[in-house]
């Protein structure tokens, strides 16, 4: 197989809370390879968008640090890496597109001044020529009109319009990876079905690897090729999409997977009921026990599941879970 | 596809919206309108009205009309037409670099506060309140007693005494605008700090740092006013609050030539207030509904 693009390995990202130091991200080593897409999954404040600012260098200052771990990134690790370099990779090799449309663009400056203001400090390309490819990129995430678009204000544009406009400006220095941070939650179904197919169009064109973070299954058997599934700041699953929602080894992803709707072809089909996962992720404070977080929402708990953490096991060929309770296959 | 044109709705910058919403406001607009024919007055009243303010013209005191002289004379015998005329150039000048001080000082700092957060706010903040805290009137006439009673050290003077709003103001709207989504996603795209601070932040946050300057404009005049009453004040040049001042002995006998500088100040900076009240409601959001 190919060099990964970015590696990273045993992250650990700690959060200062008022009852002490709390990992938020524990223990997480994953693979990125160029071209490829992949998808964080998992519920609200399992620490999916944490992991994704990590690897930014953006996390809250004086709140979270890096505390451990390594991010290779092209022979570099961006974990210790200065601020001046990590600025230097932001939005030129390693970009991020955002949950709200709404919030985040500038509504002082026209669209065509944001996409330009990147390409000028990361290409040092002219006011002119940043312009120009400006219209290009307008027309590539496909805004209509762009030339007379490319000087509206973003209030001028609707969600799914500023969205795309978001992507383009992710995507004006042709980065090398894309971070996702749920792209489409606030936008309605019908736009997310073309923000999905204009980034999948993207990534053909341009080879992006893309890390979309969600806890939209239907996204990502959409958009992804591989899953992690993240529960309390760990990986508990990780494998192929396809493989692990037909097969999913851990409780916790066969929970998510039963919790989705399915439209039935026949109304008198008769209709499953919708699984919920009872209970809640577990506080801060309980982070960073030596034990399954998932345990208290598990139906198959046991003495070892609250004693001591589980160890990650190979349970499909290139599946892998971290479960007591979940068997090797043959 | 041609006829997509036809739609294109043309942009609109928001500034543009709030010139329409001020422009309704009429008290705002008529006092613009006074404001600009005041300051008018500053730049060609000199030459056109070529009376030199410090010579005596005729008898003192002569109520205004007599002779010609609308205003009257004061107690040397001086044209005050001539001393209003060159005074609006005074108050105006020093209004607005006073103003233009107060914004530098206060944003500067403000923002750096309201940026950088943790001790840089803290020793900023505490600099802020103890500047806060000092008697203005009699910290700005130390200042002027002890460098001189030149225009520059009385702007600076009143620069330095009012700039703690303009810094509270910045810096609370830096804090509100640093968590908003789209400056971290400017910083996604690898904006520096100096980027992200004065291209990003402070145009967002300029709308109620020019309603306090503005205002800040009609309360330098008043300072100003206030200063050279006390005769802290350049002598070679006339400022309203001046000839307030060296007439005030003879406010009994010869009213007018207090009342009639002090009725240009409260016009002026009367004016300013309904300018500065009208900016307010054309730049805040939250009043534009009414």
């Amino acid at each position: 197989m190919t060099e990964p693009l970015l590696s990273v390995q045993n992250l650990r990202i700690e959060l200062n809370t008022r009852d002490g130091v709390a990992p938020v991200i524990d223990d997480f080593s994953f693979d990125l390879f160029p071209g490829e897409a992949i998808s964080f999954v998992g519920e609200s404040g399992c620490g999916k968008s944490m992991t994704a600012l990590g690897i930014m260098g953006l996390l809250p200052d004086g709140v979270g640090k890096i505390a451990s771990g390594s991010i290779n990134f092209a022979g570099e690790d961006l974990a210790t890496a200065d601020d001046k370099r990590l600025r230097n990779i932001r939005g030129n090799e390693i970009s991020m597109i955002f949950q709200e449309p709404m919030t985040s663009l500038n509504p002082v400056y026209t669209i065509g001044e944001q996409i330009a203001e990147v390409l000028r400090a990361h290409q040092g390309l002219s006011r002119q020529a940043s312009w120009s490819k400006a219209i290009e990129l307008l027309d590539a995430v496909r805004i209509p009109n762009p030339q007379a678009r490319v000087s509206d204000y973003p209030f001028q544009m609707s969600g799914g319009q500023r969205q795309r406009v978001m992507i383009a400006i992710a995507l004006a220095c042709e980065p090398k990876i894309l971070i996702a941070d749920e792209p489409t939650t606030a936008l309605d179904v019908t736009v997310q079905a073309q923000i999905f197919d204009l980034l999948n169009d993207l990534r053909k064109q341009t080879g992006t690897a893309i890390i979309l973070i969600t806890h939209d299954m239907g996204a990502v058997a959409e958009m992804a090729e591989r899953m992690i599934v993240m529960y309390a700041g760990r990986k508990v699953e990780e494998g192929p999409v396809q493989q692990v929602i037909d097969n999913a080894g851990h409780p916790y992803t066969q929970g998510l997977i039963s919790c989705v709707p399915h439209i039935l072809e026949k109304l008198t089909t008769e209709r499953q009921t919708l699984q919920e996962v009872p209970g809640i992720v577990p506080s801060l404070r309980d982070f960073g026990k030596d034990q399954c977080l998932f345990a208290t929402r598990c139906k198959y708990v046991s003495e070892k599941c609250n004693n001591v953490r589980p160890t990650e096991i190979e349970f499909e060929s290139s599946q892998t879970v971290a479960c007591w309770h979940t068997e090797r296959k043959q | 596809m041609n006829n997509e044109d036809q739609y294109v709705v043309k942009a609109r910058h928001p500034f543009a919206e709030a010139f329409e919403m001020f422009s309704k406001n009429i008290a705002a607009v008529i006092a613009l309108i006074i404001l600009f024919l005041i300051i008018l007055v500053a730049i060609f009243g000199p030459t056109l009205y070529p009376v030199d303010p410090f010579d005596m013209v005729w008898m003192p005191f002569s109520p205004p009309g007599e002779e010609g002289f609308i205003f009257g004379t004061d107690y040397l015998g001086r044209d005050l037409v001539a001393m209003i005329i060159h005074g609006a150039r005074v108050s105006i000048i020093i209004g607005v670099s006073a103003a233009f001080v107060t914004v530098f000082i206060g944003v500067s700092v403000g923002a750096m506060a309201g940026f950088y957060r943790g001790w840089v706010e803290e020793v900023l903040m505490r600099i802020t309140e103890f500047f806060q805290v000092l008697p203005t009137l009699l910290f700005a006439m130390v200042i002027v007693a002890l460098f001189g009673a030149s225009l520059t050290m009385i702007t600076i003077a009143i620069g330095a005494v009012s700039w703690t709003a303009v810094a509270r103001i910045t810096r609370a709207e830096f804090l509100r605008i640093r968590e908003l989504e789209y400056v971290t996603a400017s910083r996604a795209s690898g904006a520096n700090n100096f980027i992200l601070m004065f291209g990003i932040i402070l145009p967002n946050a300029l709308p109620p740092i020019i309603v306090q300057a503005a205002l800040m404009v009609g309360s330098a005049i008043l300072f100003e006013a206030g200063l050279s009453f006390l005769g802290l004040t350049d002598p070679n040049v006339v400022s309203w609050g001046q000839v307030i001042g060296s007439n005030r002995s003879y406010l009994l006998d010869a009213g007018f030539t207090v009342t009639i500088p002090g009725a240009a100040i409260f016009i002026t900076v009367l004016c300013i207030s309904l300018v500065g009240d009208g900016l307010n409601d054309a730049l805040n959001p939250k009043l534009r509904q009414r």
